[in-house]
């Protein structure tokens, strides 16, 4: 039966999309069967991101509604073998997704892989609701930025209350992963740094993720950024991957390399 | 330029005053979140009866809910009209 997991972030643009395009494609590299579903109804980039918007006929709505069988939506990664992708519908219809269609598409899955990563849409509608209602651990993506920060913090008390795992009364696993990190910005006092997000949120962080022209450049060409090996954040993100397969490895938190005195009287950068 | 800067000491960031803000913040709203859905409704109906008897703001009775591991505190504040600016409701 494959574990639920949940990317969310409540806040836009902190990296939700690529951390689960990400995510998913380093659980398939593993060898663990994956499907992302995008849960964005009606503003659907998943499919970008992984780079087969050209290769989607059916959508998970139309699975919900019984237009199309889950084989037919199932789209399967042409690099990554044990990893699918479950595009979302176009549609302006805000009541697309129900509650009883996405617990069935959900148990439908279940069997059938691993690893089910749902990406969550901004903001706590029904989209972002329902992304992590079945939920069995989540993500929580934020960036070093207050607004990033609270929606979090928001986020991480609606997983612990309005999940089916808390309703239950079950604890819901919950990690942190700061994205777009800038050392160089902490470093000069103008970024919150890692262990004061930690502080403030009190969740187990799961890694952090350099600001890296890796992502925009992978995202460009329809690429998980994790395919790209000499990408930092790429790099982070494997990490992460094996954090959550229980891997107690360290957590790199990025620094501003030293300069030395001779450079900083040259006004060289390192 | 590069000289000044090798004897100057960084001025203290922006991003303390992140942290300090957020912390406090975020007190206040998770103590929010984590109220029941009743004390709106209840806080209404408070100001309904006391509207049979005095003319009150919305804003004069605050209604909070303190919890504690062993037990909780309904706390009910309500502020009545000064003598001066008191006035009765019409006669029904």
């Amino acid at each position: 039966m494959a574990k639920v997991i949940v990317v969310t972030s409540g806040k836009g643009g902190v990296g939700k999309t690529t951390t689960s395009a990400a995510i998913a494609t380093g659980l398939a590299l593993r060898g663990f069967k994956t499907v992302i579903i995008d849960f964005d109804v009606g503003l659907r980039n998943v499919d970008l991101i992984m780079g087969c918007e050209r290769r989607v006929v059916f959508d998970f709505i139309n699975v919900i509604n019984g237009d199309a069988k889950l084989h037919q939506a199932l789209i399967k990664d042409k690099r990554v073998e044990t990893l699918s992708i479950l595009a979302t519908s176009q549609t302006r219809d805000k009541d697309a997704l129900t509650e009883e269609g996405v617990e069935r598409i959900i148990a439908e899955l279940a069997p059938l892989f691993d690893y089910i990563v749902c990406d969550s849409p901004a903001g706590i509608e029904r989209g972002a609701h329902l992304a992590m209602y079945f939920a069995d651990e989540a993500i929580v993506v934020a960036n070093a930025e207050v607004s990033s920060v609270r929606d979090a913090d928001r986020m991480i008390g609606l997983l612990t209350s309005k999940s089916r795992r808390a309703e239950q009364g079950q604890p819901m696993p919950q990690h942190l992963l700061l994205t777009r990190y800038d050392a160089e910005r902490v470093e000069r006092g103008e970024m919150l740094k890692v262990e004061d997000v930690q502080e403030i949120l009190a969740v187990p962080l799961l890694g952090v993720v350099p600001e890296c022209p890796s992502v925009l450049q992978a995202s460009n060409v329809g690429m998980p950024v994790v395919l790209d090996d000499k990408s930092p954040a790429g790099k982070a993100y494997l990490d992460a991957v094996g954090r959550i397969l229980g891997e107690e490895t360290e957590i790199v938190i990025p620094r501003v390399a030293r300069r030395g005195f001779i450079d900083r009287l040259l006004g060289r950068t390192a | 330029m590069s000289l000044m800067n090798l004897f100057r000491r960084s001025p203290r960031g922006t991003a303390d005053a992140a942290r300090e803000r957020l912390q406090i913040l975020l007190s206040h709203e998770r103590a929010e979140l984590n109220s029941p859905d009743f004390l709106p409704q209840l806080q209404r109906d408070i100001l309904n009866v006391i509207r049979k008897y005095v003319e009150i703001d919305d804003q004069r009775v605050q209604v909070k809910l303190d919890s504690d591991r062993n037990f909780s505190v309904l706390e009910v504040n309500i502020e009545l009209p000064s003598d001066g600016e008191r006035r009765f409701p019409p006669a029904p």
